[in-house]
């Protein structure tokens, strides 16, 4: 018997095919040291995924060391107290396993996955890699290398370039404006003893989230959590830092990063979008769907590359997050047609925020949301994402049942009232990379 | 582990294979045409890509636009991708809906439009699709490499075509190339998920018997001769970051050299991952890896191969380290190659590669439509045998088969050495 309380009705079966994930098939458990353990089982396939993040984001880091949490977690891997880096992955790989680490804003995250049988080794890697890292100073700066010529790959990709001046006008003095991989002087000024505090201070098991999804009982996955990572703590680890506001632009601001010798441009407009929570957030992420998801790219599809031929990819994005995330429209044009693509865009987003959508408009884009559910929730992987998002965002183990609920009853108005809030044809960020 | 499937041929010729899988209220739809960029010729490279963008332009019953939101109205995915051998369309939906994958799929098997006005505005959007490849300096040497390796043989242009050819091509030579590929008996259905087989064979009669079966088209071929000595290319472009691209002519996939060449890219990349959905593993413990990265010549190094209908390449491509050179890493390179050709792999290495291959199938089988695609796919190539075969195939592969390959294949005279080399700066962070 597990040593802890469920949330959900003890005894659980399998999930019946195809249902969404809910409180009868979702297991919740707190461990004692804070670790927040969501499982659900599917054994079709004989494998399994874990996916989780705790709570060390780049919203710790100073501006002189710009990408020190995203060095510390790639670092996680190059080597422990009881493992080389070559050793780590050899357990990894011989079995056709993976893991890997990433520093966001708010928090790092994890994912890995192998066959059932080798979890228990999945697991004992991670808790190693989590508790014990010995950052040996070989593998970290060749890591560094890594880091740099990544660095250097970026500065030119006309779309990497262009959203990274998107968020500097959009987000200003505002932690979002600053890249979580960095820059080349921060990277360079990063030390090992910065790596080591940074892991010693902030990593720990307080708001530590992790999903396991495949063929494994949900008790079973408890337990082995518990047993790697149950007696892990770290008494100082400190709680998430606030976020300021972010300050509305207001007019259009323009910015032109040249990149000799490119094809094409990529373009970015848009400004701050909504939070996850806020309460109009899934009227916005309704009316982006319209405005550049839907079908081959909504509004936006339409316009640029379907009339206008102008663009292999144009849509608009809205990705919500803890703070407010960007909310924009992107698109890759010839540079001899970024004016004309420009002011497509900007009359489309003046339309939408103009008039409300159309019922047609809006019951399409209902109708997907609803209807694409059971797809995104195919793999292991999907499943697991999904899990996190509800405890992320704390909305509630039946979310996924009552979904289409909450999709259905949002109107034209309430889609026209996000839009208005958060866009402004005249208040725009234009990022442009290109040649 | 493997479920059954039904195979059977219409009488206009359309192969049709259904695989019953109840786990999830879901069915994968594919449709294969036996034709890709390995049937074009100068003039008309990038011709097939452009046919299946012409797909989605509508026919009389299903118009342009419409069927893109009749597919997402119902929470589909859909797409379509164009291949070296074959060109493939697919609909993922709730098990319910899927009719309608089935009535677009075989109305524009023989309906499409291709109205010259939308030929013209997919032009463009084509064009801009290879610049968005021209951004990436690997494209640019990629597209070299593989003009190097083909001197005969189609495979030597990009999927995507020349330029020349996008600019000129009109609409009756697309108009034609799908009139002559686009028929029942050159096409393959593939239908995974959660349906009764006998209901789905007769719904697919219903929709796809009546299309006339066409002139079966003939497929050239044009044998590329053993390479006279080793090829070079330099790409000269944009950034600060050297690559090195090695590509092998290497076995075709039904070949008896294709599975043991899959046990030796295991060995020296990483295991190649042919799954259409569900990602690959890292190759930090590959010998190129150890060799290269481990020891600061690279800074990453990956290998792939792919199944095709003739040999095509095995390519090892190095991110050089920005304080070493080219023949550093390529001497590098060498000497682990020549580690094999000299010495059999131990027995537990081979072991290792099946037990990748393994779980990279386990992963694979999460999802419906990849076990919809690999049925279609494999019919490209082979047979889907091949496919239920592939584990024991690479179980069978021996150290002294690996050892072979290595020195039939990995000689300087059987390659074309690609190198990136980097012209400057690039703009510093705004």
């Amino acid at each position: 018997m597990s040593k802890y309380s469920f949330r959900s009705p003890a005894g659980m079966q399998p999930n019946a095919p195809g249902s969404l994930p809910g409180p009868d098939d979702i297991s919740r458990v707190e461990l004692p040291n804070g670790i927040v353990v969501l499982s659900r089982s599917n054994f079709n396939s004989p494998s399994v995924v874990i996916s989780g993040y705790l709570n060390a984001g780049s919203l710790f880091e100073p501006d002189n060391l710009l990408g020190l949490a995203n060095f510390t977690s790639l670092g996680l891997m190059r080597g422990t107290a009881r493992r080389s880096f070559h050793e780590i992955y050899d357990a990894l790989e011989s079995v056709g396993a993976s893991l890997g680490f990433s520093g966001g804003t708010h928090s790092t995250g994890f994912s890995g996955r192998s066959l059932t049988e080798d979890l228990d080794m999945l697991l004992g890697l991670l808790a190693e890699a989590l508790r014990q890292p010995a950052f040996p100073p070989e593998p970290i700066e060749r890591l560094r290398s890594q880091l740099l010529t990544g660095l250097a790959i970026r500065a030119q990709d006309t779309g990497e370039m262009a959203s990274l001046a998107f968020d500097k006008i959009v987000y200003n003095a505002h932690p979002y404006s600053r890249p979580e991989d960095g820059y080349p002087e921060t990277v360079q000024a990063i030390r090992i003893e910065d790596i080591e505090t940074f892991h010693r201070r902030f990593y720990g098991p307080r708001e530590m989230v992790i999903a396991v999804v495949g063929a494994v009982d949900t008790r079973e996955a408890v337990d082995k959590i518990s047993h790697f990572l149950g007696d892990w703590s770290n008494p100082d680890q400190p709680t998430a830092p606030g976020l300021p506001p972010v300050r509305p632009l207001e007019n259009l601001v323009r910015q032109s990063i040249t990149i000799p010798g490119k094809s094409q441009a990529d373009i970015l407009i848009g400004s701050a979008g909504p939070q996850r929570l806020s309460p109009d957030f899934l009227a916005a992420s309704l009316g982006n769907s319209v405005l550049g998801q839907f079908g081959m790219f909504g509004r936006i599809g339409d316009v640029v590359r379907e009339q206008a031929g102008l663009a292999y990819y144009a849509y608009s994005s809205l990705s919500g997050g803890i703070g407010p995330g960007p909310w924009y429209v992107t698109s890759g044009v010839d540079p001899a047609n970024v004016d004309r693509a420009v002011e497509l865009i900007r009359l489309e987003i003046a339309r939408f925020v103009d008039e409300p959508v159309s019922k047609d408009e809006l019951d399409d884009s209902k109708a997907n949301y609803i209807g694409r559910l059971p797809l995104s929730l195919e793999s292991n992987g999907g499943v697991a994402g999904a899990l996190l998002n509800l405890e992320r965002y704390q909305l509630g183990l039946d979310y996924y049942r009552r979904y289409p609920g909450l999709i259905s009853g949002i109107t034209r108005e309430d889609v026209l009232a996000a839009a208005r809030h958060y866009l402004h044809p005249n208040r725009l960020a234009i990022a442009v990379g290109g040649p | 582990m493997q479920l059954p499937i039904t195979r059977i041929t219409l009488s206009n010729g359309l192969l049709v294979l259904l695989k019953e899988i109840h786990t999830s209220p879901i069915i994968s739809h594919w449709l294969w045409y036996r034709v890709g960029s390995r049937d074009e010729t100068a003039g008309s490279t990038g011709i097939s890509h452009w046919v299946e963008h012409m797909q989605f332009k509508g026919t009389p019953q299903f118009m342009a636009g419409v069927l893109d939101k009749a597919i997402s109205r119902e929470g589909g995915a859909w797409n379509a991708f164009t291949f070296l051998d074959w060109t493939t369309y697919y609909e993922t939906m709730p098990a319910e809906k899927i009719d309608l994958g089935l009535r677009l799929e075989s109305d524009r098997m023989i309906n499409s439009k291709f109205d010259p006005d939308d030929v013209e505005s997919e032009r463009t959007v084509i064009i801009s699709e290879r610049q968005g490849n021209e951004n990436e300096p690997l494209f640019l040497l990629g597209e070299e490499v593989q003009a190097a390796a083909f001197r005969v043989h189609s495979y030597h242009h990009e999927i995507i075509g020349d330029m020349a050819d996008l600019q000129t091509m009109q609409r009756d030579d697309l108009y034609t190339h799908y009139r002559s590929y686009y028929i029942p008996n050159n096409a393959v259905l593939a239908i995974a998920g959660d349906f009764d087989s006998a209901r789905m064979i007769e719904r697919v009669r219903e929709l796809y018997e009546s299309i006339p079966a066409g002139s079966a088209p003939i497929r050239k071929n044009w044998p590329e001769p053993d390479l006279p000595g080793e090829r070079a290319v330099t790409v000269e472009g944009p950034g600060e970051t050297t690559y090195v691209q090695l590509a092998y002519h290497a076995p075709a996939a039904q070949g008896p050299d294709f599975f043991s060449f899959t046990v030796l890219d295991s060995l020296l990349t990483g295991p190649s991952n042919l799954n259409m959905f569900g990602g690959g593993i890292s190759n930090k413990t590959s010998r190129l890896y150890r060799a290269l990265v481990e020891r600061e010549l690279a800074v990453s190094v990956y290998g792939g191969m792919q199944a095709t209908i003739d040999p095509f390449l095995y390519t090892i491509t190095v991110t050089v380290h920005p304080r070493r050179t080219t023949s550093e890493v390529i001497a590098a390179v060498e000497e682990e190659i020549r580690k094999v050709q000299e010495m059999p792999p131990n027995l537990d290495e081979l072991v290792r590669a099946v037990k990748q291959a393994r779980a990279l199938f386990a992963y694979g089988s999460e999802s419906i439509s990849n076990q919809a695609f690999w049925m279609g796919f494999t019919e490209m190539f082979a047979s889907y045998e091949w496919f239920e075969n592939y584990l024991s195939s690479l179980a069978a592969v021996t150290p002294a088969d690996v050892q072979k390959i290595a020195s039939t294949y990995l000689r300087p005279q059987n390659r074309v050495v690609g190198i990136y080399q980097p012209t400057g700066e690039g703009e510093e962070s705004p």
